[in-house]
Parts: structure tokens; C-alpha cells; sequence
């Protein structure tokens, strides 16, 4: 067991860990934020990535011990009040079916939009099919997902 | 913007989902929570001589370790096969025992013996290792092609040769004389290869006892949760009907393999009975690899007969489908009844006949995948036309046409009577999307890039909402398929829609309400669509097939009709007017050519209130309805695919993808785009990507996303997707469904345009890029030997 202590969303939380526990695990079981989903177990799937410390990370395959003191954003914490654009995106470009994958489609969204933005990079189409490497939706083929992170882009 | 009947409506389900607060199986966690873990096979198939729990049950927080014989000692019964299929000699199909504990024996690498509940989950993980199960191997088939030789190992003791049942369609002599008469018949041997369903949530059951009342509570990924309860209680036994809940809460994903009820939910029912805790067990991917049900598994030689008019004069089709190691629930319908009445695809074909042997396998059980039977017939349909397009020198679009269905309804020579359709027109509407006429200059352009480009057609036909129930039960069905609604209007006006239809992905939440905001004028928002769960909805079938379109919201359609039909009355009665001159628009009830009117939910409220309805009137404003169609619907696609090979490495880009569809009347084109979008994606997954790979000794080589190639997004391209609707004469609102059409209709697109490509009719799915290259160097073409 090892006591940790993160910033999740905004909020100072902590807990007494074993070793081995997943930040996914942590935030799902210990927090119980269950926007975070777990698609896969060889780290291919990104349902469950999170930001830390600003930058898109898969939480099925990070240490919660080894965030002492870190910031991490999940889907929860992602809007301020109303929500943020790439949510809104989802929603206007039908970028979601069945919703598994979202969380994490949208954590690697902004996270992308906002990498290329910083790099003064264009967020072309082929370069967001790119990008979602490490995302698989079985729903929507893609199209719309596209759809919503250009969309999203150009409004962020 | 209106919000009825063929308005894109965004999604009113929406915004859970994209702030993290879908609540699926997994994010169910009762108070007294344990966890469960299997112990399952490393082997394909052996005999299980011993089990030795005693490690297990030594460790802290492991909470009891349970197996086949308690289960079965318990009253648990077998899973079934809800389809009874009978054998051309009369004889019923071999379906052999299946215990959700294997007891004497295991048949796939998976198969599950035991069960360890435990305080946490990574400590029943831990524990189900410790199980000891003394195994005595036995040989092992694990292809259909091994398993239906002589001397191959006896899977079932009750299904001889491993053969479950031998059965056809048609009429054999007069296809024989079709092709006698042929003066050109086209051959194919093709493979519809196995695939993973692979919904992104992966399946999980949270089961509660509560001894008080004896009673117990399933949470379940399911697309069906009715039908899960029935089969729970009346073949399994695990409690009554009237003392189970069921709960299909929001599931990621279903393509079928969520339909079955699995071992792993008759397990965790029993042993939070058995534990007096609650029980759950979520599956993780590798795991839903080894158990979810798999897809497809066909292989099949087929000839096809032409006249000198280029006119199908016969066709003739040999099928051998593999089940895998026990028969799951619809396992026995999907190559028969699914399958060979789609054979006459949109053609009109006079004589065709269908024979198909099913076998035993030491593999995962293999059922319903997104299309179901329709997609191996679509395979064989489309890529034949081609072929045989090919072979006698004639524009494969311009073949087609020939023997396009012009009159409907049309019966096929294979049960099926097509309702409605226009094959000429969304295959002309395909063509100028796709910019056919400018290909040639394409492929001219490409070739000077070193690429080899082809284009690939497929025109289909599907069949949803699969009835008539009493149809299907003769076929031998072992279930009603109609579907069930209730409209709830409450006093207020508001109004509550229970659908034994499931969402899990499709939008019902939207669509539904679309359709009672067309009919009754009333915003959208003040719609609520609920569905899911025993305790509150009537019982239903659920969603699968793309029924919810054609069936379940026509059971809706039904149901509004009562309500409609009351409240002419209702508003008659306190208007002073006659029924029939009563308008209902724009959320008012009016009558027509004066100013009295009432608001809508001022006729809720007269309802409730009672003070002032006609003599005799029930209160109240509530009215259900069950719908059973009269037949199927029939949707049909003509989809174009253009590709790009580069032949050095044999690597295939998807370069433009058109569809035309015809769905009928369309609730949501927004919706209905996407549910394209998503088919076909799984469509070239199959084509060009996945495929479930078994060695001999039945080990499965591909199980995690490490080595099953899953579509990425780089993998496919932007759709062009277009409607042309011909209403289906056979439900209320014309529609025919359109959840399965992309993933039945692709396939044969893409291989259609890669042989083009290459200049080879020799291919089989999925078409890698290392198969690909290698039918080049077999002789298909490069660009530098032109
Ligand atoms: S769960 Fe983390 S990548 Fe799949
Ligand atoms: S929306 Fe279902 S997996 Fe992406």
C-alpha cells in the first residue's frame, strides 16, 4: 500500500493504494468517476484516457503511484461550468453512438487540437485520423468523429 | 427546426455520454459487492478429471469457489438454441449439452469449469488461478473442415460426425436444369471468415440476491433484456420470471453478441444465491475474446448459371458453416433462415437452390454478427455478379441491371416475397455520386503514380424485423417477434414512451420521440423514452436485425393510434364537436374550420381529472400495443468502392466509398448516416483487416487488439451516403431498417474493387496487404508488366 496524493478535476484527493493499481482502477474505483472506461488490456483502445498534467494519457496503462502530486483531468472534470466545445462538437456532428468510446475520443481530442494549435500545425482531416491512432470505435466508422474534432477546432 | 419524421434531431441522449456520466454494467457496484472470476480451459477439448479448490478457498478474501456439478446439483439447466432447424431427412438438428460449468467435459479454449467469488476482483483473478482442474486431453477440430471428416473427434456424443443438421433450400432439380440450360456458368469458392464482434464495452453482469424476498436483480449488457429474463428462468432455472429483474442499462455497443444469454450471467445469478452477496464480473478484452460469440464462418462453392441475355438462369450453392463447440441461442437460424432466402439477392433469379451442413468445432460458439446470414449471402451474391461480369466481358453494373427485380412485391423462389424497392434507381444514383463515368481517367492518373486503382460494386438486399411471428415459429422459431410499446400521456401533457426495443447506440431516445413529437405536435423535449429494464417495461424483444425501426417503433405507431383515437374523443366530448372534426397539430386539439381548441395537456389533464368525458370513458391516457408485422422489410444499398493498391507492398487504401440506400421512410437521416458510416466500417474490417484465427490444436492466435486488427480511423475514408426512400408497405411508417446494410453490403464492394484492381478473381477476405501482394505475384497484374 502507498499513500498518494493528486489533483483529479480540480479537487486535492488521496488514498491509500496497492502498489499495482491502475489510475484507470483508481479513478473508476476509488473515486468512483466511471466516465472513464476500460475497453481493452493491452493499452490499443484509448477508452480511458485522461489528461495529465495537460497532456492526453492512457490511464489503463499508468501507475496511480506514480502521480504523486499530479493534475489530472478526466471526462468529468473537462468542462468549466458549460460544456467545452468538443463536447458540444459530439453532439452537433453525431460524433457518438453508442457513448463507450467518447470519453476518451474527446480527451484525445482536445488534446490533439490543442498540440496543434500550440506547434501552429493545421489539424487537417487525414492528420485527426492520424492522431486517433490509439482510439477505436466500433459505432460511428470514424466519419463523424472527424467531423467533430475539425469542428471542435475551429471553435476552441 | 421541426423535431418529427425525417428531421436530423440531435441527440437528446447525448450529453450523458459526452461528460462521463453513462451509467454502464461496469459502473454498477452494490453495497455488499463481491467479484467474480472463471476458471476456464487452457484446453480445446478435454475431459475434466478433478477439480482442486483448496488453494483457492485458503486465500483471505476469497469467498467461496463453485463448479459445474453444484451448479447442475442446483437444478441449473443447459443453455439452448432458441431455433429448431430440421434436416432435409426429416430428423431434428443434433444440439448437444451445455452446461454454463462444463461438468465432464470442456469443448474450446474458454470454456468455463468454475468460479471464484472473491472481496475484490483482482483477488478472484488471483484465486482463479490457484484452482487446480486436472484435464485429460483429448484430440482436437478446430475448423469446420477438420471436424466434418471421417474419424475426426466426437465433440457431442449426440451429434455423429460432428453434424448438426443438413438442410436446404429450393428446389435442387429445377436449379440443376437452370444450369444445364446455362451458356455460361460462373464458379466460386469463397470463405466468409471469422470474425470478433467486438463491442468497445466489453460484457459484463452484476447479479444481487436479496433472501428476504427471494429475489433477484440482473444488471446485464444486453440488447434484450426480456428475453434474457424468459430464457434465465424458464430454461435455466436460476428463478421465476416474476421474482428476476433484469437491467440492460446503457451498453456500449451489441452487433449481436450481446443478444445471448452466456454462461457468465446464469453463473453470477446463482452465486450471489449462493454467496448471499452481489455478484459481478466484467469481461476484460482478452477474455471477450474466448467467450463473446463469434461471426460468419462459411465456406461455400456455388455455381451460377447465365443465359446468352446475360439473364441468371440457376443458381446453386453448397454451404458449410461452422457453430463452434455448443449451439448459443439463434446459432441454428443464422446460416439457414438468415442466410439462403437473401440468395436471390435483388435479382430475379427462377431457380435457386441452397444446401447447408453445420458442424461442431472445438471454438468459441459462433452466432448472430451484425447482418446475420446476410452478409455471407450478400458476399457470395455480389462477388458471383461480378465474376461471372468479368468472365463473359460485360459492365458488371450493366449485368446486374439485366436481372434487377423491377415489379413488387416479388416472390423469390426462397421464401421471401420483397415489399418495395427501386434496384435502377439508387444503383444510377450510386453511379453519379461515384463519378463512374469519370474512372477510367482516374485509374489512368493512378497507374501514372505507380498505383493500381480499381472500383468494385455490390447491389443488395437485406431482410429486417424478421417476420411474421407465426411465419417463424413454422420455420421454427422458438419465439414470438413482434415488439411491444406503451404511451403513457401523463396529466400534465408530458408523455412517456416504454419500448421493449434497446438502445445501445442506436438513438432510440431521439428517433422514438421524433416520432410521437410528428404525430402529436408536442416539443420534443417533453418526450421520454424508456426502456431497459423488466421492472418498468411490458415485456419486449428487444433490439436486433434493425428491427427497432420497422417493429418497435411501429408498436409505438400502434400505440399512438389508441391514444389519438381518445383523445379525439376526450377533446369531441368537451368541445361540442364530432370526432372527426378534430385536428391534433402543433401540440393543440382543434376543431377544424372554428376557434375552439383545447392545449394539449389540457386534454391530459381532462383525462386524469375525469370530471367531463364522454359516458362510459375509462380515465386516464395510457394505451400499449404489441405489433407483428406481416412480413419482413426489405432495405436494399447499392454501394460503390474505389481503391488504391500499391503493388510493391500490396497495401489497399480506400480511396472512395459511395452508398445509395433505400430504407424507407427515414425518422433521422443524421442517424441513419451514421448507422451507414459504422456498417461499413465493420465491412472493410472484414474485407480488408480481421479475421479470428484458430491453430489445430484450437488455440486462438489473435485474441487482444494487439493482433485482431480492429478499423482505425486512418483505415477507412469519408462516406458519401445518399437515400432514396420507397416506403415499406408492411409497417405503419414505411420504414425497413438500416442498422445492418453497411456491414452487409460492403464486403464485396471493396473485394469487388481490389480484384479490379489487380486483375484477379482469386481472393479471400480479409485482403491484407501480405494477400494481396501475393496474388499479385501469382499473376494478377502490376503496373509495370502492362
Ligand atoms: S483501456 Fe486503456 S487503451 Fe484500452
Ligand atoms: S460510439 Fe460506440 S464505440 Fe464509439
Amino acid at each position: 500500500m502507498t499513500s498518494i496524493n493528486m489533483n483529479v478535476n480540480g479537487k486535492a484527493v488521496s488514498g491509500d493504494v496497492p502498489d499495482e493499481t491502475l489510475l484507470s482502477e483508481f479513478l473508476r474505483e476509488h473515486l468512483r468517476l466511471t466516465g472513464t472506461h476500460i475497453g481493452c488490456d493491452t493499452s490499443q483502445c484509448g477508452a480511458c484516457v485522461v489528461h495529465i498534467d495537460g497532456k492526453a494519457v492512457k490511464s489503463c496503462s499508468t501507475l496511480a503511484v506514480s502521480l504523486e502530486g499530479a493534475e489530472v483531468t478526466t471526462i468529468e472534470g473537462l468542462a468549466n461550468g458549460d460544456l467545452h466545445p468538443m463536447q458540444v462538437a459530439f453532439n452537433d456532428n453525431h460524433g457518438l453512438q453508442c457513448g463507450f468510446c467518447t470519453p476518451g475520443m474527446i480527451m484525445s481530442g482536445v488534446d490533439m487540437v490543442k498540440r496543434y494549435k500550440a506547434e501552429g500545425k493545421d489539424l487537417t482531416s487525414d492528420a485527426i485520423r492520424a492522431e486517433l491512432e490509439g482510439n477505436i470505435c466500433r459505432c460511428t466508422g470514424y466519419h463523424n468523429i472527424v467531423k467533430s474534432i475539425e469542428d471542435a477546432a475551429a471553435k476552441m | 427546426m421541426s423535431s418529427g419524421i425525417g428531421a436530423s434531431v440531435k441527440r437528446k441522449e447525448d450529453k450523458r455520454f459526452t461528460t462521463g456520466k453513462g451509467k454502464y454494467t461496469d459502473d454498477v457496484r452494490n453495497d455488499n459487492q463481491a467479484y467474480a472470476a472463471f476458471v476456464r480451459s487452457p484446453h480445446a477439448h478435454a475431459r475434466v478429471k478433478g477439480i482442486d479448490t483448496s488453494a483457492a478457498m485458503a486465500m483471505d478474501g476469497v469467498i467461496d469457489v463453485l463448479n459445474g456439478q453444484q451448479l447442475t446439483g442446483d437444478g441449473i439447466g443447459n443453455i439452448i438454441c432458441g431455433w429448431a432447424i430440421t434436416s432435409k431427412d426429416g430428423s431434428p438438428m443434433n444440439m448437444g449439452a451445455w452446461s454454463a460449468l462444463a461438468t465432464e467435459k470442456v469443448r474450446y479454449v474458454g470454456d468455463a469449469v468454475a468460479v471464484v467469488i472473491a472481496e475484490t476482483q483482482a483477488l478472484a483473478r488471483i484465486a482463479a488461478e490457484a484452482v487446480d482442474v486436472d484435464y485429460e486431453e483429448l484430440p482436437v477440430a478446430a475448423s469446420v473442415l477438420t471436424s466434418m471428416k471421417d474419424g475426426a473427434p466426437q465433440i457431442h456424443e449426440n451429434a455423429p460426425g460432428n453434424q448438426i443438421y443438413d438442410w436446404e433450400l429450393g428446389d435442387e432439380a429445377a436449379a440443376d436444369a437452370g444450369l444445364a440450360s446455362a451458356t455460361h456458368i460462373t464458379s466460386l469458392d469463397l470463405t466468409n471468415n471469422r470474425l470478433s464482434p467486438n463491442p468497445m464495452e466489453p460484457r459484463s453482469a452484476v447479479a444481487k440476491y436479496d433472501d428476504a424476498e427471494d429475489h433477484y436483480t440482473l444488471y446485464t449488457t444486453s440488447q434484450n433484456p426480456h428475453v434474457a429474463r424468459l430464457v434465465l428462468s424458464a430454461f435455466y432455472n436460476v428463478a421465476p420470471e416474476h421474482k428476476l429483474r433484469v437491467i440492460a442499462p446503457d451498453v456500449g455497443g451489441g452487433f449481436g453478441a450481446k443478444i445471448y444469454i452466456y454462461p457468465e450471467e446464469i453463473t453470477c445469478l446463482w452465486a450471489s444465491m449462493k454467496t448471499n452477496r452481489s455478484v459481478k464480473w466484467t469481461s476484460d478484452r482478452s477474455e471477450a475474446f474466448i467467450t463473446d460469440a463469434h461471426g460468419r464462418d462459411h465456406v461455400t462453392s456455388a455455381k451460377m448459371g447465365f443465359d446468352d441475355a446475360g439473364k441468371i438462369v440457376g443458381f446453386k450453392v453448397d454451404t458449410i458453416a461452422n457453430i463452434g463447440a455448443y449451439m448459443s441461442l439463434f446459432s441454428s437460424s443464422v446460416p439457414t433462415y438468415l442466410y439462403a432466402p437473401l440468395l436471390s439477392g435483388q435479382y430475379n433469379i427462377q431457380n435457386i437452390h441452397c444446401n447447408v451442413r453445420t458442424y461442431y468445432t472445438n471454438t468459441v460458439p459462433v452466432d448472430a454478427y451484425r447482418g446475420a446470414g446476410r452478409p455471407e449471402a450478400t458476399y457470395l451474391v455480389e462477388r458471383m455478379m461480378e465474376t461471372a461480369a468479368r468472365e463473359m466481358g460485360m459492365d458488371p453494373a450493366e449485368l446486374r441491371r439485366r436481372n434487377f427485380i423491377q415489379e413488387f412485391p416479388h416472390q423469390t423462389p426462397v421464401l421471401m416475397q420483397y415489399d418495395a424497392g427501386d434496384f435502377p434507381k439508387i444503383l444510377e444514383m450510386a453511379q453519379e455520386t461515384a463519378d463512374v463515368a469519370g474512372f477510367p481517367a482516374r485509374r489512368a492518373e493512378a497507374e501514372a503514380r505507380g498505383k493500381l486503382r480499381g472500383i468494385g460494386y455490390s447491389t443488395f438486399i437485406e431482410a429486417c424485423g424478421l417476420a411474421p411471428s407465426k411465419a417463424a415459429g413454422s420455420l421454427g422459431a422458438g419465439v414470438g417477434l413482434w415488439e411491444s410499446a406503451e404511451v403513457r400521456v401523463n396529466p400534465v401533457g408530458s408523455i412517456e414512451i416504454l419500448t421493449g426495443s434497446h438502445s445501445h447506440g442506436q438513438g432510440h431516445e431521439t428517433t422514438f420521440a421524433q416520432v410521437v413529437a410528428d404525430r402529436f405536435g408536442v416539443p420534443i423535449e417533453n418526450v421520454q423514452i424508456v426502456h431497459g429494464d423488466t421492472d418498468k417495461v411490458q415485456f419486449g424483444m428487444g433490439t436486433y436485425g434493425s428491427r427497432s425501426g420497422p417493429v418497435g417503433m411501429s408498436a409505438v405507431a400502434k400505440a399512438l393510434d389508441k391514444v389519438e383515437a381518445k383523445v379525439r374523443k376526450i377533446a369531441a366530448h368537451a368541445l361540442e364537436a364530432s370526432e372527426d372534426d378534430i385536428v391534433i397539430e402543433g401540440g393543440e386539439v382543434k376543431v377544424a374550420g372554428t376557434d375552439k381548441s383545447m392545449a394539449w395537456h389540457e386534454v391530459g389533464l381532462a383525462a386524469y381529472i375525469a370530471h367531463n368525458l364522454p359516458e362510459g370513458m375509462e380515465p386516464g391516457l395510457k394505451e400499449s400495443a404489441f405489433f407483428d408485422p406481416v412480413n419482413f422489410s426489405f432495405p436494399s444499398g447499392a454501394f460503390i468502392c474505389e481503391v488504391e493498391v500499391d503493388p510493391d507492398t500490396g497495401t489497399t487504401e480506400i480511396v472512395q466509398f459511395t452508398s445509395a440506400d433505400d430504407f424507407g421512410t427515414i425518422i433521422n437521416p443524421m442517424i441513419v448516416e451514421g448507422q451507414v458510416h459504422g456498417g461499413v466500417t465493420q465491412g472493410i474490417g472484414q474485407a480488408l483487416l480481421e479475421q479470428v484465427v484458430y491453430d489445430e490444436d484450437g488455440q486462438l492466435l489473435n485474441g487482444s487488439y494487439m493482433d485482431y486488427t480492429m478499423p482505425r480511423a486512418a483505415d477507412v475514408p469519408s462516406f458519401h451516403v445518399q437515400h432514396h426512400e420507397t416506403p415499406s408497405p408492411n409497417n405503419p411508417l414505411g420504414v425497413k431498417g438500416c442498422g445492418e446494410a453497411g456491414a452487409i453490403g460492403s464486403p464485396p464492394a471493396v473485394i469487388n474493387a481490389i480484384t479490379d484492381a489487380i486483375g484477379t478473381n482469386d481472393l479471400a477476405m480479409p485482403a491484407t496487404p501480405q494477400a494481396v501482394w501475393r496474388a499479385i505475384q501469382a499473376g494478377a497484374k502490376s503496373v509495370a508488366a502492362e
